[in-house]
């Protein structure tokens, strides 16, 4: 038995790496060690942000040695299959074995490979694991070629067993392992040798370093809450800050130091993120004013002076970076306080993407969503628009200039100075969320409906230019945008959010990019004439081209592909024949003049905007003005990607129920139900169903389920009718098949209200309770009778079962 | 490390203690490259240097713009021209940090009462198409140095790697001597006869340099220019390696880069005058990357930035 002793010694380690590190070290070394036949009793590793290191108790001192045998020719073989065995042997003719069997004598080889010492294979392995280490980012440095997180500058590998220590020989890229190493930078008091992890340990003490990250970690939090309380503060607990920090240092040393009082009307968040960010201090808040007061910074030296030079240093950092703060949030202030209208103005310059255009016009569509989407989540329509347009001018605020993470949190300060009601001003704060898996969803109404608005938006516009994520790519975060909007659904019980609010938010869409298109032609004082010119002979790019050069919002060019497709003008390459082509656009109204063209759309967005049932809208025509084929082209684009998109959220829906225990096969039972774009009604069903099935009597009406159904699907394919004429009680020949009728007569009359309550639990379990008479009918009954009254009766009977348990879920698309 | 020198009363002397000690330890002093640069990086010592396989040591102070940076002398530690002190050495050495260090405490950085710290930093150079690993160093919570080991500059690898060292003198400086703002920085000796500060120097120009930038410099000019420099970088590099004069073999490298720091510094001035949208940006910034490397190629087949064998 013997003990591993590593010690990877390098330039300073990222803090944000060196967990990880631990982990692949400590999971590469023993599994490589095992895989190579050595056991080992306990193994662990440990990081600061000059070495990576691992010990390993109890490793056995060589491999076991394996006798391997494989069988050859038979004697009486050609010399050539004995040559080829010899050769894949590696050994001679006379150090084969002869056995005799049933065919006469066959040769064997029998290699004994003997155990091999620890030393070899631990040189073996560690050499492999330095050179496939799966860091983050690695480097390459001098004129070597190994590559590492930062130059590697010493190894240690020590094997100690009762004869001593011993310096496993090995060496990767130069350097060569020893059993030296050294303690901190500038404390440490030069190179030591070592001889095995206890008095590793105990030497790097001495040296000022401490091994363990637990320990660094404990050391930082007892210290920064010491020095905070002995001044009557508490520390903000920040458990990512001190994972980090204590990868930052060999020797702790907290210091404790205030915030100049000039600062302290700084918001709390601004204060933390700033020193977090740029400094990594903790946060130090005096419990009897509530606010942040002071700081915690960790040295790595235990100075002369006590750390005042330090001290007095990062105070200065801090004193700098709080001014600039201070300068952002002043300036801020004095915007928000005159009603951000700079804000909303400065928006209206930046480009959100280039086919969606600006920052403003997105703003508006999701105000315009918003009021929409309000009566559905409880919120007050004009308080839902109120916050939409409020909501993302924080944008333009210095602070969030300089900290894109305090976006909204800086939101919400602003729209209070503004003297908005709360709610709305939280909206600011909430609608980004839910940020990520681990944040949570918001409740407040106006908060939900301005999230969703915002999401949803999001969503059509990118749907709408066909910039949908694919594999691993999802450069807009779509895929977060619409787990977003099924949590924010589910997470408040959102109900009727339906296709219906999509194809609401792609006709805002559509009708501000007209609304702009036609703007911009009004205020050119369009003249057909010039552009019949201009248009000559172009091919719809130049097109394209024309509209973008003459600074019209990149939407023109989108739409003028759309309209290319409505009016047969196909193909980039093929030219426009002006007098046509612009004649079938004046007769659709669209190019007889701006007030005209205006009109027509204006029309057609009005009568969009008054009813309710847009489905209907885009399925018929315009009426007498003579727009039918707008209508008509509208709806099959607009209802394409209306679906694209709902599919796409049941993608997200499935992920999500798939994390919940709800198997792809039960959603896709209950996708397959009418009324599946609301969410939170699938769901509710999705997860009965999955508990019924979980129960015996679910899982075994499923097998009867699909029993009938097999027998009724073979018999209405053979027959060419489908049995569906109603079962008579009158033709039942058994007692079983009497109580088959009693019980799904019970069944209808349990299921029918429930449903309508939408009560699936209880539809599901009356359709469970199926499962007796439904094994009872079959194991008596034959259903192919002879007797042909019979035989359709028992079918029309299977076919009861079929309609009543698919009113509840398809359970043909159950698997098992 | 351990003679305690005494804190230096002047930024020159901070320079001059720099350039000594770079000098002590084998490096060329150079001088500043004598165009208009974002960054000690952009000198050719840098940029080209590092690229082939002959050793090169070398350091500089580099006077350097960023035309966004201008404050018109008011803040006390930004300004649109400023100087960086810049260290290059290939290949990197084994104790590069620990010269690193020594350098510190030549500029009287006590390393026993203060509290550097290694905090990772990936430097990356769109423009230059550059990057490498390594890490902003701290003394006491501020940020004095970049250290970067090359990894990649003008799409090629560095092979052998270069270590470079890059000190904001600025910054460096007025920690040292506790000054709080820049302007008051003494630049020469307080005790001579004429004690200069840096606001003495550089107040007018940081002024008349941050009106010119955000709204005196004639953009159609600096498009103009901005496509002068490109089309000539190009036409430099297309001609005939071999000069019909003399039958020589002379690659135009120098020359063309200079294209290269130009084009890079219109576009930041063009930048600065908020003409530049944020798709543009990219599309610039392309530009630019597309000459650096069109100038590393050509650097490669010229004697100094080949692989010399053996």
């Amino acid at each position: 038995m013997a003990d591993l002793l590593i010690e990877l010694f390098s330039e300073e380690i990222p803090a944000r790496m060196q967990t990880r590190a631990r982990e692949d070290l400590k999971k590469l070394m023993t599994d490589g060690l095992v895989e190579a036949g050595l056991t080992y009793a306990s193994a662990g590793a440990f990081s600061t942000p000059r070495r990576l290191v691992l010990s390993v108790d109890g490793l056995t001192a060589e491999s076991r040695s394996v006798r391997e045998e494989r069988k050859g020719p038979s004697v009486s073989a050609p010399a050539q299959a004995v040559e080829g065995f010899l050769r894949s042997t590696g050994l001679t003719l006379d150090q084969l074995e002869r056995r005799a069997d049933k065919k006469g004598e066959t040769y064997y080889a029998v290699v004994e490979k003997p155990g091999r010492a620890a030393a070899v294979i631990v040189a073996e392995v560690l050499e492999t694991t330095i050179r496939s280490f799966p860091w983050p980012k690695s480097m390459r440095w001098g004129a070597g070629t190994l590559r590492w997180v930062r130059p590697l500058q010493g190894i240690i590998c020590l094997l100690t067993d009762e004869t001593g220590a011993h310096v496993v020989p090995m060496s990767v890229d130069g350097i060569e392992a020893g059993n030296v190493t050294e303690g901190h930078r500038f404390m440490g008091n030069g190179r030591f040798t070592v001889s095995g992890f206890d008095d590793y340990v105990v030497k790097l003490k001495r040296a000022k370093v401490v091994l363990d990250t637990a320990e660094r970690e404990a050391a930082i939090w007892q210290g920064a809450q010491n020095l905070a309380f002995a001044a009557g503060m508490e520390v903000v607990a920040d458990p990512g800050l001190l994972a980090e920090v204590a990868g930052l240092v060999e020797w702790p040393v907290p210091l404790m130091g205030r915030i100049a009082p000039t600062f302290l009307d700084l918001p709390p968040e601004v204060l933390q993120t700033s020193m977090k960010e740029h400094q990594k201090f903790f946060s130090v808040r005096n419990p009897k004013t509530g606010r942040i007061e002071g700081f915690v910074t960790v040295a790595n030296i235990e100075a002369a002076d006590g750390g005042e030079v330090i001290l007095k240093g990062n105070q200065k950092v801090l004193a700098a970076r709080l001014s600039d703060a201070k300068f952002f949030w002043e300036n801020d202030l004095r915007v928000a306080k005159a009603g951000m209208g700079e804000w909303a103005e400065g928006l209206k310059a930046v480009s959100f993407h280039n086919k969606l255009g600006s920052q403003a016009d997105r703003i508006d569509r999701i105000a315009a969503l918003a009021r929409e989407i309000a009566p559905l989540v409880g919120s007050d329509p004009a308080d839902a628009e109120r916050a939409a347009r409020l909501a993302k001018l924080d944008l333009r605020s210095a602070m969030v200039g300089e900290f894109p993470e305090l976006q909204g949190v800086m939101g919400r300060y602003y729209a209070l100075e503004a003297g908005e009601k709360a709610s709305v001003a939280d909206a600011a704060r909430d609608h980004w969320r839910p940020k990520g898996e681990s944040d949570s969803v918001p409740s407040e109404p106006v908060s939900v409906a301005v999230a969703l608005a915002d999401k949803i938006d999001t969503l059509t516009g990118f749907w709408a230019i066909d910039e949908k994520p694919t594999g691993s790519k999802d450069p807009f975060a779509l895929r977060r945008a619409a787990l977003g909007v099924v949590r924010l659904v589910l997470g408040n019980g959102v109900r009727a959010l339906s296709l219906k609010v999509i194809l609401k938010s792609l006709v805002i869409r559509f009708k501000s990019s007209h609304n702009r298109f036609f703007d911009y032609s009004a205020s050119r004082e369009f003249d057909p004439a010039v552009h019949t010119e201009i248009l000559s002979g172009k091919t719809r790019t130049d097109v394209s081209e024309y509209f973008l050069l003459r600074n019209v919002d990149a939407n023109a060019a989108h739409w003028i592909d759309i309209w290319a497709e409505r009016f047969d003008w196909r193909g980039s390459s093929t030219s426009i024949k002006p007098p046509e082509s612009l004649e079938v656009w004046a007769d659709q109204g669209l190019f007889t003049g701006p007030e005209e063209a205006s009109k027509t759309f204006s029309a057609v967005c009005d009568f969009i905007e008054r009813n309710d049932e847009l489905q209907e809208f885009f399925k018929g025509t315009l009426g007498p003005d003579g727009h039918g084929k707008v209508g008509e082209s509208l709806n099959s684009h607009l209802t394409g990607i209306s679906a694209d998109l709902l599919a796409f959220f049941h993608d997200r829906l499935k992920v999500t129920l798939r994390d919940q225990g709800v198997s792809h096969d039960i959603i896709d039972a209950c996708l397959a139900m009418p009324g599946n774009d609301d969410l939170t009604l699938l769901v509710k069903r999705a997860t009965a169903l999955s508990e019924t099935l979980r129960t015996e009597d679910g899982a075994n009406l499923l097998q009867g389920f699909k029993r009938a159904n097999n027998i009724l699907s073979q018999a209405e394919a053979k027959d060419g009718v489908e049995y569906s004429f109603g079962a008579e009680l009158k033709f039942a020949e058994t007692e079983e098949e009497r109580a088959l009728f009693a019980a799904l007569d019970k069944a209808e009359a349990a299921i029918g209200p429930a449903m309508k309550a939408e009560d699936f639990g209880t539809a599901m379990a009356a359709m469970a309770a199926l499962r007796g008479p439904i094994d009872a009918f079959f194991t008596a009954v034959q259903v192919n009778s002879d007797n042909g009254v019979v035989r359709r009766n028992r079918l029309n009977l299977l076919h009861r079962i079929r309609a009543i348990c698919s009113g509840v879920a398809d359970l043909t698309r159950i698997e098992g | 490390m351990s003679d305690a020198l005494t804190t230096p009363r002047s930024f020159q002397e901070i320079i001059l203690r720099l350039q000594a000690y770079w000098a002590s330890k084998g490096c060329a002093v150079l001088q500043p490259y004598d165009m208009e640069v974002g960054a000690g990086t952009f000198h050719p010592a840098t940029t080209l240097r590092s690229l082939g396989s002959k050793p090169w040591a070398a350091a500089y102070v580099q006077p350097s713009r960023r035309p966004t940076d201008g404050r018109y002398g008011e803040n006390p530690n930004r300004l649109q021209h400023y100087y960086q002190y810049q260290v290059i050495i290939k290949p990197s050495p084994p104790d590069l940090q620990a010269l690193y260090l020594g350098s510190l405490a030549a500029i009287g950085i006590d390393l026993r009462l203060h509290d550097i710290r290694f905090v990772e930093d990936d430097w990356e150079s769109p423009t230059l198409g550059a990057w490498g690993l390594g890490w902003e160093v701290w003394c006491d919570g501020m940020e004095v140095s970049q250290f970067t080991y090359f990894q990649q500059v003008g799409g090629h690898d560095c092979k052998p790697v270069s270590g470079e060292l890059t000190y904001g003198l600025e910054r460096l400086a007025m920690y040292v001597m506790g000054v709080d703002h820049v302007m008051e920085m003494p630049f020469n000796d307080p005790d001579s006869p004429t004690p200069m500060k840096y606001g003495d120097i550089f107040r007018q120009t940081e002024e008349e340099y941050s009106r010119h930038n955000f709204d005196g410099a004639s953009t159609e000019m600096l498009f103009q220019h901005f496509k002068d420099a490109e089309a000539e970088c190009e036409r430099l590099l297309a001609f005939d390696p071999v000069d019909p004069k003399n039958g020589k073999r002379i690659i135009m490298v120098h020359p063309a880069y200079d294209q290269t720091i130009k084009a890079s510094h219109l576009f930041n001035l063009l930048d600065a005058r908020g003409v530049i949208s944020v798709t543009e940006r990219q599309a610039y910034i392309g530009r630019v990357r597309a000459l650096a490397k069109k100038c590393a190629d050509a650097f490669r087949m010229t004697d100094a930035g080949q692989d010399t064998v053996g």
